[in-house]
Order: C-alpha cells, then structure tokens, then sequence
C-alpha cells in the first residue's frame, strides 16, 4: 500500500510548475508592489506637502491645544494636547453610540413587536411611526430634536426645580452626582460579584432546564442580584457614598451631574431614526419564522408569551442579527453629525476644531478615518460573534 | 458634512500625493484665465461681508475684494464665482485648489500664514473680537461673564481668544461650538447660551438676523486682533501679487481722491499729476510689473470704487464706525506702500 504510493508519486517538479509555490511567488512579488507603490505615494504627498509650505508629521499631536471643550470624560483644559482632544472626542464618540444603541434596540424592538399587533391602533400607530421617521432626512432630525428640545425650556434662573436636587433649564437637565468616598471598592467589588453571579446563575439554569426541563426565573433572580449585593456592600460599609448637588452660581448650575441638550437631542434624534429601520428588521424576522412553529408550539400547551420568547424571538433572531449589524454601524457613522448641534464627537472636536487650527487634513482624516473604521470592525465582530453563538446548531 | 471634509481633505491628499514634483509657478493664474473667472471662497451669509440675495447675487465688502481681483485680471468685476465655505471647511478648501483664493472674515495669524500652505494678501478690515448679551441679563462688562455659556463658530480664532481670555482672567466658561452659523445665531437666540461671541463686524452683522435685535447689546472689551483678509494658496506668486496690489490701489485711490465717478476723467486727462498718471497706466509700467493690463488700476476703481466707497456701500449700514479702518491721514491704520 505505501510502496504503492510513493511510486505513483511523479517525481517533484521545478518550482515554478508547482502551483502552490508559482501562487507564492506571485503573492510576494504583489506584496512587494503594493509596498513600494504605498511607499512612493506616502513619500510623495510629504514631499508636495512641504513644498507647498503645508505642515506634515503627527508632532501636532503633543502641542497644546488652546481651545475649550464642554464635555469631557477625561480631564482636558486648553492647555492639553491635541492627543487628549483627540482621546475626549473619541470617548464622546463611543458614548453617545453606546447609548443610541441600547435606546435604539429596544425602540425598534418594541415598535417592530407592535407592528405585528392584532391590536389595529397598536399596529397602524407603529407603522406611522416607521413609515415617517425613516423617511425624513437625519440632519432635518436632528436640528428638530435640538431646537425642539432647547425652545420650551427656560433660562437657568427660571428652571423648573425637582426636590431641590434636579434642575431642567435650557443649559441641561443638571442632577447630583454620587462621590465615592474610602470604603466605597466593596460596592464596586459587589456589583463586579453579581455580574459574575449572573453569568454562573445563567449557565446553570440552562444546563438544568436541558437535563430537567425545568425552568428557572432567571430574570427575577438576576435583577435582585445586580440591585440586592451592592445595596448591601452599601449598608454593610455605612454609606460611604455623598452627593454632589448642582447649585446655581452666576449664569449657570455649577457642580452635579449634567446631561447637555446637546448630548440628549443627539441621543433622542439617532436612536429614534435608526428603530424605525430596526423595527422593520425585527418585523421581517418575526415573520420570517414559519407559522407551523407556533402551532407546534402551542399544541405543546406552552403560553403565547412563552412561545413568543422561547420560539419565535430566537428563530427570528438568526434573520435580525445581521441587518441589525449595519443598522448598528449607521447609528456609529451616523453620530458624526454631531458638529452641527454642537455636540464634541470626534469628528467635531478633532476633524473640524483640530483640523482647522493646524491646517494638517491629511493626518487628521487619516486618523479619524481609522478609528470609525476600528469601530466599524469592532462592532461587525462583536455582532458576529454573537450571531455564531445564536445560529442554529445542529444536533 | 463629514462627506464634504473628507472629500476635500482627500483632495488635499490627491493633489499633494500625485503633482509630481513642484506645480509650475503661475499654475492658478493660468487656470483662473483658462477658466474665465476666479472661483473665490466667501461666508456662507454674512451681511455687510458677503451675502446672497434672493437671486444669487453676491454682496459686501469680502466680495467686493474677489471683484477687485477680477477687474484687475479681467478688467470684468463680474467675472468671479462664489463658494460659500464654513470657518471649518475654509483653509482645506483653499489648500486642495477648489478655490483660486479665500475671501472671508479670515484673521491673518502668523500660524495660518507659515503651516497651512496659505498666503495673506493683506488687510481688509481691521477688527477684534467682542461680546454680545441680552440687555436683561445686566451685564456691562466681559469681566463680569464668569461661568457663562458662549456661542460661537467652529474652527475659528474665537474658539482660541475665548480660552486665553477667561483663563486670563481667573474664569471658567461653557463653550458651545456650532460648525454654521446660524446654528450659532439660532441657538444664542433660543438661550442655550448667554453669550454669542465672534468678530465685532460679525456681531454687528449677525445681529441683524436675531428676532430682536434691539433686545442685545454688545460690550465694550474687545479682547483680540483681528486683522481680516483675503489668502491664496503658495505656489503662483503672481497671482499672489495681483490679490495684495488689487486690494492697495483701493486705499491708494482713496487717498489721492480717485473713485469710481472721476477715474475716467482722470485717465483721459492729460495734464494730472505724475501719480495719477501712473494710477492710470497713462506712465511707467505698473500693470506690465503685475503681468497686467495698463489700465487695471482703472478698471478697479471704476468698476468697485475706492477703499471708502467699498466701505460706505457695505458696512457703514451696519452702523459700525470706521476706527482703524480709516486712513492713516484721517486717524486710522489703512495705509498702502507706494505705487510706483
Ligand atoms: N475671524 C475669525 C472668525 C471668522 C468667522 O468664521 N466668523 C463667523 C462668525 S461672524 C462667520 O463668518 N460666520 C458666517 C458664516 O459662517 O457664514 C477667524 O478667522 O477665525
């Protein structure tokens, strides 16, 4: 059997009959033309750069900034670099996507779910609802929330007041802000506990429910686990918890916590928009799912809300994940709207204030060009991930 | 938005990276007389400064500066097409070649002059940046501005002289940075801001668009300079000249008297003086130094006026006081170097 292999082996041919390494060879010497082809272009530009007096090189990076930024994660004043500008924008960034995104799903969820309704008012309302937002311009949104938002509201010294320690006024909605004082790690070492708690707790009652088939209310649990640990971390360290509570000074409330117009017209007009695309996806998903699996499922006596969850939500998920993905990487893009209401998102603060002061467009797209597509990807991947683990398994 | 500045910042990129080697000297003069017109980057509404009515017709004192470039090129005022640009959009613009040259309440500083490829022509307007405030907020001073809210431009000197300003002075402030400025006017007046700060012509100018312009009032510190003018790309030298030399003979003329009623008369008179003579083109070789026509100096006048005319038609109705801008004979700093 071997001997018989190895003879019908055919000697080896030179290398470059040999497809693989014929392939190899193609590949390097293409590798080697995009490199030097880059190369030349980089050269290129710095060269035509300097020659017409145009600054180049990221040295920018590390000179102060000299202009102010209203809201920052981060310490930054205008004495930091245009690299902590650029850290503040990107965090603002990644903020106000995060946020869109979470309010964004659970619009669109709801309004999609509604759609279906038997109810018609219930149905023809969320329709309305999709039909409309999806189809007017983001921008024109955006500057109605704004506007919307800021020309009801009144001058802080007018603000409506809220127990003393809420304060809605056309600068923001201004709340206390907790300050943790010494003592304070157990709470956050509680809360790490009963997310971990959540995880176990979760892996547990599924494995039980495939052996058992009983079902463990695994929400209930988990909520008064996330609530109940650091409550007690806080009661059993004495509360080592105080408030910093906004207080008018002068023009403005100074101190406490504060969600700007800005932020919140921003947050209100991107996850709006994008669930009226979500609620279709989740429309298309639920129908996507064949009308005998209900069936099946109630003659199994199980009750609609459990078919509901348990049937159709994770069929109907395999089809919404993927669009659901883009709609994602929309709402990110989408953000970089931001500058036209004043917002400091990453292309305002960096591609607009940045650029403009030193006059470096090239670096500066370059850079931010690159984090919008790490966040694309990021995103994409995380999704994918999580599509992976939702796919059918075969068993 | 984000489109437009990547597109533009793209181009910076293209140009940069594929003119090989150096364009030739003289490559946008060249364009511009292929072309017919000079494609000049103004405001995107700005009255006084440069302002499209109804109809699409430009007016004020930044467009009145891109006219005087075309009567000396074309011996054609008209012979120039408009950009309306934001502060962000205006330098990238300039720099990628989209416009011939950048018209548009843009402060000469020595950074934009050594590391954005760019090249001021010269002064238009001598102007510093102010302070608005609704008259029932009580404030007379800017010192009195602590923790304030300020409404202003993106990608402008305002943004920086806000900064040094308040940290000079011990105080904090909001900043509220829109990219456009009627964002900026939309918001002051919805009271997202107590403060709109920018350029006193800009203030003056704006102002006319609030919903009462009688409830503001500006205060009197005026915390920068601002010398505002026209810049063109490095590069044609020439074009360069004929920008600087265009804007100069309208404050020339206005000293020696020459507007656009009595240029003719003087060039057809053979007995004026030796300067007007060579104003005129009648002597010596002003226009040929510029690669010009002799008489561009006249087209100039006649066809835009004077440095005052230019001033009377667009900003004295703002009621804004001439100061500085005056000539250097009657109190101001307006001065252009010798014609000859
Ligand atoms: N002179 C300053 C500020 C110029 C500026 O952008 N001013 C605003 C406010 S007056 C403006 O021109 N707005 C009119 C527009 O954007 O159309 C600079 O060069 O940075």
């Amino acid at each position: 059997m071997t001997d018989q292999t190895k003879s019908s082996t055919p000697a080896k041919p030179p290398f470059w009959r040999d497809p693989d390494k014929r392939a190899l060879v193609f590949q390097g010497v293409f590798l080697l033309l995009v490199v030097v082809v880059l190369f030349t272009l980089i050269r290129n530009t710095m060269l035509n750069l300097e020659a017409r007096g145009i600054s180049s090189g990221f040295g920018f990076l590390e000179t102060s900034t000299g202009f102010k930024i209203a809201e920052t994660l981060i310490p930054y004043d205008e004495s930091s670099s245009f690299f902590t500008a650029f850290l503040v924008g990107l965090l603002n960034t990644i903020k106000v996507s995060v946020i869109g995104v979470f309010l964004a799903t659970i619009l669109g969820f709801i309004m999609g779910v509604a759609r279906l309704s038997k109810n018609w008012l219930v149905a023809r309302l969320s329709a309305v609802y999709v039909d409309t937002l999806r189809n007017i311009p983001l921008l024109l949104q955006l500057f109605f929330w704004y506007f919307a938002v800021l020309r009801p509201l009144k001058n802080p010294k007018q603000a409506d007041n809220f127990f003393d320690i809420i304060f809605l006024s056309n600068r923001g909605l201004y709340g206390p802000k907790p300050i943790f004082e010494d003592g304070s790690g157990l709470i956050l070492f509680a809360l790490i506990a009963a997310i971990v708690g959540i995880i176990v707790l979760r892996i547990w009652a599924k494995k039980r429910m495939e052996n058992t088939g009983e079902r463990f209310p695994v929400f209930y649990t988990s909520l008064g686990l996330i609530i109940g640990l650091p409550l007690l971390a806080l009661i059993g360290t004495g509360f080592p918890v105080s408030w910093d509570i906004p207080e008018l000074k002068g023009f403005n409330f100074r101190g406490g916590m504060v969600m700007t117009p800005e932020f919140s017209a921003l947050v209100f007009a991107l996850s709006i928009y994008t669930s009226s695309f979500i609620a279709e996806i989740v429309r298309a998903g639920i129908m996507s799912v064949d009308k005998g699996q209900t069936e099946a499922a109630y003659s199994l006596g199980l009750k609609p809300s459990w078919t509901t969850r348990l049937v159709i939500i994770p069929q109907a998920m395999r089809v919404i994940i993927p669009p659901l993905t883009s709609q994602y990487l929309n709402l990110t893009k989408n953000s970089s709207l931001a500058a036209a209401i004043a917002y400091p998102d990453l292309v305002s603060i960096f591609a607009g204030t940045a650029l403009n002061q030193t006059g470096q467009a090239v670096e500066i797209m370059g850079m931010t060009l690159a984090v919008y597509l790490f966040l694309s990807l990021t995103i994409s991947s995380l999704m994918n991930w999580y599509n992976a683990s939702k796919a059918l398994v075969e068993r | 938005m984000i489109k437009k500045v990547v597109l533009s910042s793209l181009s910076v990129a293209v140009a940069s990276t594929l003119m090989m080697g150096t364009a030739h000297a003289g490559a946008t003069l060249d364009s511009i007389k292929e072309k017919g017109f000079i494609q000049c980057g103004v405001s995107q509404g700005l009255p006084g400064f440069s302002n499209a009515d109804e109809k699409g017709n430009w007016t004020g004192l930044d467009v009145d500066f891109c006219r005087t470039t075309a009567a000396a090129i074309f011996g054609d005022a008209d012979a120039v097409k408009y950009t309306p640009l934001s502060a962000k959009e205006r330098f990238t613009a300039l720099q990628s070649g989209e416009i011939d040259m950048l018209s548009r309440n843009t402060t000469w500083t020595q950074s934009r002059d050594t590391s954005m490829g760019i090249n001021f022509a010269g002064v238009t307007y001598y102007d510093g940046q102010g302070f608005m405030v609704r008259k029932d907020l009580g404030v007379t001073s800017a010192l009195e501005l602590d923790g304030a809210s300020l409404c202003t431009n993106q990608g402008t000197t305002t943004e920086l002289n806000m900064a040094d300003y308040f940290s000079q002075h011990g105080m904090t402030f909001e900043p509220v940075v829109f990219e456009k400025s009627d964002e900026v006017v939309a918001a002051y007046d919805a009271g997202r801001c107590d403060v709109y700060s920018t350029d006193a012509s800009g203030l003056a100018a704006q102002r006319t668009k609030l919903a009462e312009p009688e409830a503001h009032i500006v205060l009197p510190e005026i915390i920068s300079k601002e010398p505002l003018g026209p810049a063109v790309a490095h590069g044609d030298d020439q074009f360069f000249d004929i920008v600087k030399w265009s804007i100069f003979v309208t404050v020339e003329a206005e000293e020696m008297g020459l507007n656009s009623s009595n240029i003719k008369a003087a060039a057809a008179n053979k007995d004026a003086a030796p300067a007007v003579k060579r104003f005129v083109g009648a002597e010596g070789s002003l226009g040929e130094n510029l690669g010009l026509e002799a008489d561009w100096a006249v087209n100039v006048i006649s066809q835009v006026g004077n440095y005052g005319e230019i001033w009377e038609r667009n900003v004295a109705p703002l009621e804004l006081p001439r100061g500085l801008n005056n000539l250097w004979s009657k109190g101001g700093i307006m001065y252009a170097p010798p014609l000859r």
